[in-house]
């Protein structure tokens, strides 16, 4: 599985919280660019913990701010995760 | 991603270059501005110029119903707790002035862990100079760098920051949610330890948790167990244990906490547990051993209330009362509540925004009521609520001059 396959799959998880329609690059911000308070933000890290069956826990999130930054961590929790970045 | 604090963009800067700490608080202080301008009362300043009892105080010189105190079994007037304290008070003095690990352990101490032992059946009691310290320590200090902690995303702010302290992976599950919780027991990696930490009663909605199966389902993932039980001890459960005993996992909780400064009546916190090896934690958890232990009297107070509160069956029983009719008296008047029925010995009322709960509760002081406020972010789902806790003294005429003060100020603020 590549770097691409995790990120459309975050993609489609995404789009339900992405109430504006904003363009998602790995540079968006969540808190700034697609304005997530804390309620989306934990039904959101539910939604992609369940997709991929991982934890992303507090701590973890707590160094995510950016949509890149995040499919970087899902990618590199997933067992068959291949290393063509 | 965390829902941290905004911050401006540009730090305002000092004269000499240094950035203002202050200024990310900034967010809060003008809606806290925003709020008084508009001749809002802070509900966050009342002073109670005179208590009259556990049901009753003097606020801005009015005599007034107190209706958010969490002082649920009114044992901070009783005759033989006060006497307590004051032998205590002439015997011991007035304080310890020192760790419970040096010079601060007296016999009031034990004798309080020995009632804390009784109450609880357990083989272990420590008691912390608040309930805020007991969670801080006990959790920074059992769960570490490498453990998971798996924990009701609703948790109290003591619990989240025992959390944080220890450094160990924080797992917060969707409110109640027995599936969401099992989730994620199931994706922990294997041989970490494991530690699922729920409340009892949750005090923002004062709903109760389902314990039977999320105990029964932490046992067979093989994590320990931690409940915090602060607003149901006295009450809930046969012999008062909580909301552990009444739904009959008393056995299968590792670690319960307590504090004092609810159905006691005083101040403090603790731990009581059957751990074989608890007894080390009075060497090794850090908020236990370094601060100063509680006063002589007021581990006096807490012993002779705990045990007081063994045998208090018919007060018991006049609290549920007076929580189901005003659960069901405020319903009838339209409010919109955090239970569907009364679940505990609190009443969430929900308000439909900030500005009009902070109406409704300057309405409510006026007419003699003083409730609780909460408002986002300590409450779940960013709700603004009215928060009403019984207490086993409320008469039951003051139950029904509380539901006309209701009708009154909702209808002068148009909530109902
Ligand atoms: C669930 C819960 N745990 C712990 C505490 C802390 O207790 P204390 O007031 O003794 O610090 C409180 C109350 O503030 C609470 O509501």
């Amino acid at each position: 599985m590549d770097r691409a396959d995790t990120d459309s799959r975050i993609r489609e998880q995404i789009a339900p919280f992405n109430k504006k329609g904003v363009t998602i690059t790995d540079g968006t911000t969540f808190q700034g660019d697609l304005e997530f308070d804390s309620l989306t933000v934990m039904d959101f890290v539910a939604a992609i913990e369940d997709e991929f069956d991982i934890i992303i826990s507090m701590n973890q999130q707590a160094e995510i701010e950016t949509y890149g930054q995040l499919v970087d961590a899902v990618h590199k929790q997933r067992p068959d995760a291949g290393t063509t970045a | 991603m965390s829902d941290g604090i905004m911050q401006p963009d540009a730090p305002e800067e000092l004269e000499g270059g240094t950035a203002d700490l202050f200024s990310k608080f900034d967010p809060l202080i003008k809606m806290r501005e925003g709020l008084l301008s508009t001749g809002q009362k802070d509900p966050f300043s009342l002073v109670m110029e005179k208590v009259l009892s556990p049901t009753r105080a003097i606020c801005n010189g009015r005599d007034t119903i107190l209706l958010g105190t969490y002082n649920y079994m009114g044992m901070t007037f009783d005759p033989q707790v006060i006497e307590a304290g004051h032998q205590a008070m002439r015997d011991f003095g007035t304080g310890t002035t020192g760790s419970r690990v040096l010079n601060g352990t007296y016999q009031g101490h034990k004798e309080c862990e020995d009632a804390l032992r009784e109450f609880y059946a357990m083989d272990h009691a420590m008691v912390f100079s608040t309930g805020y310290l007991a969670n801080l320590g006990i959790i920074s200090t059992i769960a570490g760098k490498g453990d998971y902690i798996i924990l009701d995303i609703d948790s109290h702010a003591s619990i989240y920051d025992g959390c944080k302290l220890g450094d160990a992976e924080i797992v917060p599950f969707k409110h109640n949610d027995i599936e969401a919780m099992e989730k994620r027991l199931k994706r922990v990696p294997e041989g970490a330890g494991k530690l699922v930490i729920l409340e009892g009663v949750y005090s923002m909605l004062g709903d109760v948790a389902p314990l039977k199966e999320m105990v029964r389902i932490a046992k067979e993932h093989g994590a320990m167990v931690l409940v915090d039980e602060a607003h149901s001890m006295g009450f809930i459960g046969e012999n008062g244990r909580g909301v552990a005993e009444l739904q009959g996992v008393m056995d299968d909780v590792d670690f319960i906490i307590g504090t004092f400064s609810k159905s006691v009546g005083t101040v403090g916190g603790f731990c009581v547990s059957n751990h074989p090896k608890f007894e080390i934690m009075r060497l090794v958890c850090r908020p236990y051993v370094f601060t100063a232990s509680l006063p002589p009297a007021v581990v006096a107070t807490a012993a002779t209330s705990i045990r007081k509160l063994m045998q208090g069956s018919n007060k018991r029983a006049h609290l549920w009362e007076n929580s189901r009719r005003l659960h069901s008296g405020l319903k009838e008047l339209g409010f919109t509540l955090g239970t569907d029925e009364a679940q505990s010995a609190i009443i969430a009322v929900i308000m439909p925004d900030l500005e009009q709960g902070a109406a409704m509760w300057e309405a409510l002081l006026e007419e003699g009521l003083y409730v609780n406020l909460a408002r986002p972010p300590a409450t779940p789902a960013n709700m603004t609520l009215l928060r009403c806790s019984l207490c086993a003294e409320h008469s039951e005429e003051e139950v029904s001059t509380i539901l006309d003060m209701f009708e009154a100020a909702g209808k002068a603020t148009g909530i109902i």
